[in-house]
């Protein structure tokens, strides 16, 4: 590390400069009342916050708590292979982290979250981000490079115990399931009865079919040729699904989403099997350009089109949690329902997976653990920008549950004016209109509104009004890729997580090169998560608006894992002094998910109750009636079977993380109460050879030779 | 900062990105390491990587 050195004049006017600029946009976003603020402001803010996290903030985390050490040799270089192990150019590698952190996560929360209104998500997220999100992924990534790059799980039965250890990779599988089931569930919603939507969507396995036959036969490696073509290839099926939607072959593309759902689940049973150069590897490539170029025009698009939010700053929502959208009071669910952006636990996962055996030099965890998340962070209020921007009687409309808006625009226009919003019929017909879909009524899952919202903003920048349709099913397209690679590769994963654990009990299945193990855990996973996208699709109650509210729950609670890991760590080797900054963010998200997931279970409220809900059908079928929005006898089982299960399975939830927890607590008071440090995990100090980095100086990076 | 050298930075990005330098890299090593065993050619190498793709899930996230 370079020594402190006294800051120089020119520096601190530069970062007074910032602070100011950062305080007055703050200042307007909170105070102005009455007149329509511009985007740009929500911008400033969050970049001017994030200026100075990143300087002041991760730079005392680097240097004080975490004692970075650059002449320390890194795995990368220790056990330097060619293929696991690979000292890569800084730069390189916050690429290759930010893409395979941020996804449809970020895009999706914030969006349901505007029902609170804009301010609350968006202090969340930058406050969340600077103080707990960014913080977990770079102490996980610290603490994993640290042990030869340790996955997450392993750590924590390293470092806590057996007990705490099982309890948690139990924890990350079940998590890992719920979260593939809502996700696709986004797919299915944004695709149900839009063949424009479906046709370019479908169309993503032939290129990505044809993609992997190039790399693997033709021009083997040309990653970057062969992407060129895929994109090109894909901007001409969203062009061809706009065809498709005015021709004869329209029904042919008109699903229902129950078909939906085996669509998808047939897909991620093919995409565990199949070998992964065919589908997974040329997918991969494909969206992570996707998502880097589109996040990059959003970026460009808010700031250049400059629009003027529609959205009240804080909505009545947010203080009587009687909001359509997800039920429940600002406190705890806003901050469950934003949970990629701020805080996500899954990115402990990745923060413990394949770049920490990439890290060039110690001090490079700073800009890839805090920067990437930072990064991920501006994701999420560009999202939050593009849902307030719309007005509030069609967010509404698209987001409230189905069973409350009915099917006509004349219904769903009555249900948003008992909202306390306005929408006249023909409005919400002319909207749907403009980007060609047959109806935006009860579009929820996040992923119409914001393809709704950022064909505002792009076709204010590119196009015009009569790009408008091609921008919205450009969003969903990009969308749906994202989500379906976080399918495929989330099912691999899981597979390979269910392999290990049975692999346990009878070993053959533990083979990673037999198939009949293979397709069993692969159909395992993908039956498992099938069933919560099966639940969620056919939810009389509408299935983001019950499934949501555990997706993020379970995200959180992961993030309790890996905070308690973080935490214990500091602990045991001697730096309780610093332990604040993992245990702080740990007992607020401690706070929000087992407040959330208390509610979830005991609140007398049905709304909010899985058991409440489930008690007042259950007494209606008893008495024989049938509850609105439920249509026959048949959907009333289904509430109480699915509130039933929702409500279990929180339940098990936070047992197994209260284990992880009351374990890890054990073993922080054995550390004190001893007079000797406890022995952790950590690899054995190596001086390194290579020297640190000049910024600015490509060539000479070692790991970086062309 | 000329044009030339954005544009020479940004294919070097893209190649290490991508993963299209891997190949180089992977040959230096092995000239180091075996100078006298042949050197595997492009598509020796796309396929001994995608086997290790294979066994090797990375998880995405959300």
């Amino acid at each position: 590390m370079p020594k402190t050195t006294h800051a120089r004049p020119k520096s601190i006017i530069l970062w007074t400069c910032i602070a100011l600029l950062g305080a007055v946009a703050w200042g307007m976003v909170a105070l102005a009342r009455g007149e329509e603020i511009s985007a740009v402001w929500l911008v400033a803010a969050a970049l001017g916050s994030y200026a100075i996290a990143y300087r002041f903030y991760s730079r005392f985390i680097a240097r004080r708590v975490l004692k970075l050490d650059d002449s320390r040799a890194t795995p990368a270089e220790r056990l330097e292979d060619g293929v696991d192990f690979q000292p890569t150019d800084r730069r390189v590698l916050l690429g290759h982290h930010f893409a395979a952190i941020a996804g449809a996560g970020p895009l999706v929360g914030p969006v349901l979250a505007a029902q609170m209104g804009y301010l609350p998500g968006t202090i969340w997220i930058v406050v969340g981000v600077i103080f707990a999100g960014a913080v977990q992924d770079m102490v996980v990534l610290f603490l994993s490079m640290r042990r030869d790059g340790k996955s997450l799980g392993q750590m924590a039965r390293e470092e806590i115990g057996k007990v705490g250890g099982a309890a948690a990779l139990i924890a990350v599988f079940v998590i890992m399931i719920i979260l593939l089931g809502v996700l696709a569930l986004v797919v299915v919603n944004a695709l149900a009865h839009s063949p424009w939507g479906t046709f370019s969507v479908a169309m993503t396995i032939p290129v990505a079919l044809f993609m992997g036959f190039y790399l693997q036969y033709l021009r083997p490696g040309r990653i970057t040729e062969t992407s060129l073509i895929g994109v090109a290839l894909l901007l001409l099926a969203i062009v061809g699904g706009g065809w498709i939607e005015n021709s004869s072959l329209a029904d042919a593309f008109t699903w229902s989403p129950t078909t939906l759902v085996f669509c998808l689940a047939g897909y991620g049973f093919v995409a565990s099997v199949l070998p992964v150069w065919m589908l997974l590897a040329p997918r991969d490539y494909l969206s992570t350009f996707m998502k880097i170029g589109t996040i990059a025009l959003l970026a460009v698009g808010v700031l250049v089109a400059a629009p003027t939010l529609q959205a009240d700053a804080v909505s009545d929502f947010a203080a009587s949690g009687t909001g359509p959208v997800f039920a429940g009071s600002l406190f705890p669910f806003l901050f469950i329902t934003i949970a990629c952006g701020a805080l996500s636990g899954f990115h402990s996962l990745v923060a413990s997976g394949t770049t920490p055996k990439l890290i060039q030099k110690e001090s490079q965890v700073r800009m890839i653990g805090y920067g990437a998340m930072l990064m991920e962070s501006f994701v999420a209020v560009m999202a939050l920008i593009a849902a307030a921007v719309l007005d509030p009687g069609l967010y509404y409309a698209m987001n409230a549950p189905a069973g409350m808006l009915g099917t006509t625009a004349e219904s769903a226009s009555q249900a948003v004016a008992g909202l306390g919003f306005s929408i006249t019929p023909d409005q919400l017909a002319a909207a749907a209109k403009a980007v060609e879909e047959q109806t935006l009524i009860a579009r929820s899952g996040g992923a119409p509104t914001l393809a709704v919202g950022m064909s505002e903003i792009f076709s204010g920048v590119f196009g015009g009004a009569a790009m408008k349709a091609f921008w919205y099913h450009f969003a969903i397209m990009f969308e749906a890729l994202f989500i379906l690679t976080t399918v495929d590769a989330g099912t691999r994963v899981g597979r390979f997580m269910l392999q290990d654990m049975l692999g346990n009990v009878w070993k053959p299945i533990g083979r990673v090169n037999w198939k009949p193990g293979i397709w069993i855990t692969s159909a395992l996973v993908v039956t498992a998560w099938g069933y919560f996208l099966y639940t969620g699709a056919t939810d009389p109650l509408g299935g983001i608006n019950q499934l949501f509210p555990l997706f993020g729950i379970a995200n959180q609670l992961l993030a309790v894992v890996a905070l308690t890991v973080c935490t214990t760590v500091l602990v045991k080797s001697g730096r309780l002094r610093w332990a604040w900054v993992t245990a702080v963010p740990l007992a607020w998200v401690v706070a929000v998910t087992f407040t959330a997931g208390w509610q979830k279970i005991f609140s007398d409220d049905p709304r909010v109750g899985f058991f409440a809900q489930r008690q007042k059908y259950a007494d209606s079928i008893d008495a024989g009636t049938v509850l609105p929005p439920a249509k026959i006898m048949d959907d009333m089982h289904t509430v109480v079977t699915n509130s039933t299960v929702d409500g279990v399975l929180i339940a098990v939830f936070l047992l197994l993380v209260a284990i992880v927890i009351v374990n890890a607590a054990v073993v922080c008071v054995r550390t004190l109460r001893s007079p000797a440090l406890l022995p952790t995990t950590e690899a054995p100090y190596v001086a390194s050879q290579i020297e640190a980095p000049v910024p600015g100086h490509r060539k000479e990076l070692a790991g970086a030779r062309e | 900062m000329t044009l030339r050298h954005i544009l020479d930075g940004l294919r070097w990005y893209v190649r290490e990105f991508t993963g299209e330098t891997a190949y180089d890299r992977y040959c230096e090593r092995h000239r180091r390491n075996h100078p006298y065993a042949p050197v595997p050619t492009r598509r020796e190498y796309e396929q001994l990587r995608t086997q290790h793709r294979e066994t090797h899930p990375s998880s995405r996230c959300c």
